[in-house]
């Protein structure tokens, strides 16, 4: 992943892009616990729930195939997953012998029911959660958070990391290029590079100036909001009503998620 | 709430001393004053203490000796309040000021905090970001901002706060011409009283009519622009050129 | 924007983050709702300690967390030391500001990147945030006063080592990977990517020491370690235990014994990882699943012991060096 794609927001004018936030953060999390919750190789139901996310996302009008490539971010964890290949007890589909030894790999026909079972749960959770933040800005899934429960103070804290992580990034890279551009080669036949401790104590040093001068901008933000009447209390503009095409969205969403999970387990 | 009396000065600073927590002494011995509805000039060399001195108008320093008063009142806890209402201090590096998600949110902070009503911090979040020229930025979040927007945004969160006093932390670094212009246009158009730090000596000879020279945290001259602006070896003397 | 014109990775490095999907939904669940008990009593004790600064402080600390993560520099053979940084934000502000920063890295970056899932996100938290805070707190705390260099990079290596076993537990518990396999795996890894993370939170406190002796004083040295703190560490080991006895309770749902009799993959693959590392099979205990976490915890305990013995013996050291600019003394 690279800093490039940070702001995945994609701005339309989209009935998705319309909705309150709070409900396109409820919906999405009760669409990934559902993907959680569907049995393993009820494969009608996760058609059922890629076909829910497509109407989603052709509704918001953002690209499919930006949201289809980013969604292969979770692959690489799939290596973890591959042992259940052969873990699971069922009927033998295919033995591998292991060259230079006598043992053998058994793949099981549950096994692969459970593999492909967990990539398809990952795969459309990532989808979900791509789509949420494409279709909402940051600073509006800040606020869903906050109408969701989570306390003031961290959604605060989580807005205040939101903004500096853009001043405090720039400043690591130029850090970074700085360090590249003296990284030379001495003469010819002497060895370059110094030890691995010298290299680590060069970027822990850098992390703790980073830390330092962190420190210093913290009190300097707290000035500036101090200056502004901050006396501990943040205080937010109002909670917007929902209105009833939210509700009525949000209603209509978890039906549809209901009834693709009964269904799972009917199946 | 005092009421402005004709006599008193609006910022008052007799003999004010300040060191930073690792011992380095930025002010030594300030005496300054501006009246009501004045607009000046603070200039001096980097290091001078402008910085440090306009931190002391709002309380966020607080001087280890002598004194500092905002329209009649002390830099006491009670008047902070009030003070940060009547006093719009707008920081050197706009990444500190702008601290919020969104443009709109930033620019919301003070009214908020002043207790408005809703359509009220709209209405003035709309306002503020108008005069700077800026009316359509409300949802943009700083970071995507450049450095001269910025600039711009940092002077609407204050001016949302409707404050009689501005202080202002170097606002034309990083502006590109036009927007320098805008912001003389602005600030001429304004009619609260003002102190301004600043490098920018030509902006200092066209829009005020007083200047005060820091360097080495004391006051080296105070009087009118044209006088100081024609002692060309007191400016050099203090690492300043005229225009 | 420099950020946009360089494609740098700013993701964080440890494979720790688990998406969705390879969390069952009780165990995601659990572990939301133990998370989610420690982030209110964290902000409950941060509110106290940092009151009207809490959240600008808070806030470009996390940030600060964040943009550490993407350091890295070579090690050896292609692995970069890289940086997770909940023992740095332990040692620095306490384990409660620590859990704090922690969780908005980590909720950042799920929210923004989808690195780590959002029902995943609690466990995330806890493995990530609360196991690494804590152990590394605890660790700096008890051996700081020896050699605080040789404490940070004990408390940084450990911190990160554990939480990958940690993580595999959970994922073995929810039934999408072997615990055999991925426990050997991500020990091993996170041996060496810890390598990266204990040195370079040994550069930074030094660093840090030195440059705000006074601040660094007041949180490090003098911090006494309240109750509340001890206890949340006694739970929070607690769970683990209990994470790996419910594991080991249950009645198997993916057969994990029947392999251990069949011969098949596990044994295969274990060879060669065993060979390894051969401390990792205790005699007399027969399921190999089994024998590979006793093997885990006790290396661990050794670890932590032999680190122990060697700060103690730098503290020697560290005594006659006192003069040098960057050791500010801090004596017990
Ligand atoms: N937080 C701080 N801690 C210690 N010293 C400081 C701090 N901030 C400023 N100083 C020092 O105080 C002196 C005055 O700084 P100040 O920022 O007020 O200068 P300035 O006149 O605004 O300069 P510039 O034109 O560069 O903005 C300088 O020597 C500076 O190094
Ligand atoms: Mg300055």
């Amino acid at each position: 992943m690279h800093i490039h794609v940070l702001d995945q927001y994609r701005h339309a004018d989209s009935p998705v892009h319309r909705l309150d936030p709070r409900v396109k953060l409820v919906s999405a999390l009760f669409f990934i616990l559902a993907c959680a919750l569907t049995p393993d190789g009820a494969w009608p139901a996760f058609v059922a729930l890629a076909l829910l996310w497509l109407a989603v996302t052709l509704m918001a009008d953002v690209s499919l195939t930006l949201l289809l490539r980013r969604g292969l971010i979770a692959l690489p964890f799939m290596l973890a997953a591959v042992t259940v290949l052969f873990t699971i007890a069922g009927a033998p589909l295919l033995t591998i012998p292991l060259p230079f030894s006598d043992h053998t790999l058994v793949i099981t026909d549950n096994g692969v029911i459970r593999f492909f079972t967990i990539m398809l749960k990952s795969w459309l959770s990532v989808l979900m959660a791509l789509l949420l933040s494409a279709t909402t800005t940051f600073p509006d899934i800040l606020r869903a958070l906050r109408g969701i429960g989570v306390p003031n103070v961290l959604v605060g804290v989580i807005g205040f990391m939101y903004r500096y992580m853009f001043v405090l990034g720039d400043e690591v890279l130029r850090l970074m290029r700085a360090r590249e551009a003296r990284m030379a080669w001495g003469p010819p036949g002497q060895k370059h590079g110094g030890t691995v401790i010298w290299r680590a104590r060069i970027v822990g040093g850098m992390v703790g100036s980073l830390f330092v001068r962190s420190l210093d901008r913290s009190d300097r933000v707290y000035n500036a909001m101090v200056s502004r009447g901050y006396t501990g209390e943040i205080v937010w503009p109002d909670k917007p009503a929902l209105h009833f095409p939210d509700i009525a969205w949000a209603g209509g969403f978890a039906v549809v998620l209901i009834t693709i999970e009964l269904w799972a387990r009917l199946l | 709430m005092t009421e402005i009396n004709g006599d008193e000065p609006v910022l008052h600073v007799h003999d004010l001393r300040y060191a930073y927590p690792d011992g380095r002494e930025a002010l030594n011995g300030v005496t300054m004053h501006v009246n009501h509805g004045e607009k000046v000039a603070l200039v001096g060399p980097n290091g001078a203490g402008k910085s440090t001195l306009m931190l002391h108008f709002n309380g966020i320093l607080k001087g280890n000796a002598g004194q500092v008063r905002v329209d009649g009142m002390d830099l006491v806890k009670e008047n902070l309040g009030v003070i940060r209402a009547k006093v719009g201090l707008v920081f050197q590096n706009p990444d500190d000021q702008l601290f919020s998600t969104t443009v709109f949110e930033d620019v919301a902070f003070g009214p908020l905090h002043m207790g408005f009503s809703s359509e009220e911090v709209h209405h003035r979040v709309h306002d503020a970001l108008e005069k700077v020229g800026i009316g359509d930025f409300a949802p943009r979040m700083p970071h995507h901002l450049s450095v001269g927007e910025r600039k711009r945004v940092a002077m609407a969160t204050v001016l949302a706060m409707g404050p009689s006093i501005l202080v202002l932390d170097e606002p034309t670094a990083g502006l590109d011409p036009r927007g320098r212009r805008s912001l003389i246009n602005l600030l001429r158009s304004l009619d609260a009283t003002m102190l301004v730090s600043t490098h920018d000596m030509p902006l200092v000879g066209e829009l005020f009519e007083r200047m005060i020279v820091l360097d080495g945290g004391q006051v080296v001259a105070d009087g009118p622009t044209a006088e100081i602006m024609a002692n060309p070896e007191l400016l050099e003397a203090h690492g300043l050129e005229a225009p | 924007m420099l950020f946009s014109q360089f494609h740098i990775p700013f993701a964080a490095p440890e494979a720790m983050h688990i998406p969705d999907g390879f969390l069952s939904a009780p165990v995601a669940i659990a572990m939301w709702v133990i998370t989610a008990a420690f982030v209110v009593l964290a902000v409950r004790r941060a509110s106290r300690e940092f009151d009207e600064r809490m959240v600008p402080l808070m806030g470009v600390l996390a940030a600060f967390i964040f943009a550490a993560q993407a350091f890295n520099f070579p090690v050896a053979g292609g692995t970069s030391g890289h940086f997770l940084g909940g023992a740095l934000a332990a040692i620095l502000l306490g384990p409660w500001a620590g859990l704090l920063i922690m969780t908005a890295v980590i909720a950042l970056q799920a929210l923004i990147f989808q690195d780590g899932g959002l029902l995943a996100m609690g466990a995330n938290i806890f493995v990530m945030g609360i196991v690494t805070v804590w152990i590394g707190y605890f660790v700096y705390q008890a051996m700081a006063r020896f050699n605080r260099y040789a404490a940070a990079f004990i408390a940084g290596w450990l911190s990160v080592f554990v939480a990958a076993v940690m993580a595999s537990f959970l994922l073995a518990l929810s039934g999408t990977a072997s615990l055999g396999v991925v426990l050997a795996a991500m020990a091993t890894v996170h041996a060496f990517i810890g390598v990266g993370e204990g040195l370079i939170t040994a550069g930074a406190v030094a660093l840090v020491a030195a440059a705000l002796p006074e601040m660094y004083g007041r949180q490090v040295s003098g911090r006494k370690t309240d109750r509340g703190t001890f206890i949340a560490g006694g739970v929070i080991l607690a769970l683990a235990v209990g994470v790996m006895a419910v594991f080991f309770a249950s009645p198997s749902p993916d057969g994990l014994e029947r392999v251990a009799e069949d011969k098949g993959f596990l044994g295969a693959a274990q060879g060669p990882l065993y060979e390894l590392a051969p401390d990792y099979v205790v005699p007399g205990v027969t399921n190999e699943t089994l024998a590979a976490v006793l093997a885990v915890i006790l290396g661990t305990l050794l670890l932590f012991a032999v680190g122990y013995g060697i700060a103690r013996a730098l503290r020697r050291r560290s005594r006659r060096l006192a003069e040098t600019p960057v050791v500010v003394t801090d004596s017990p």
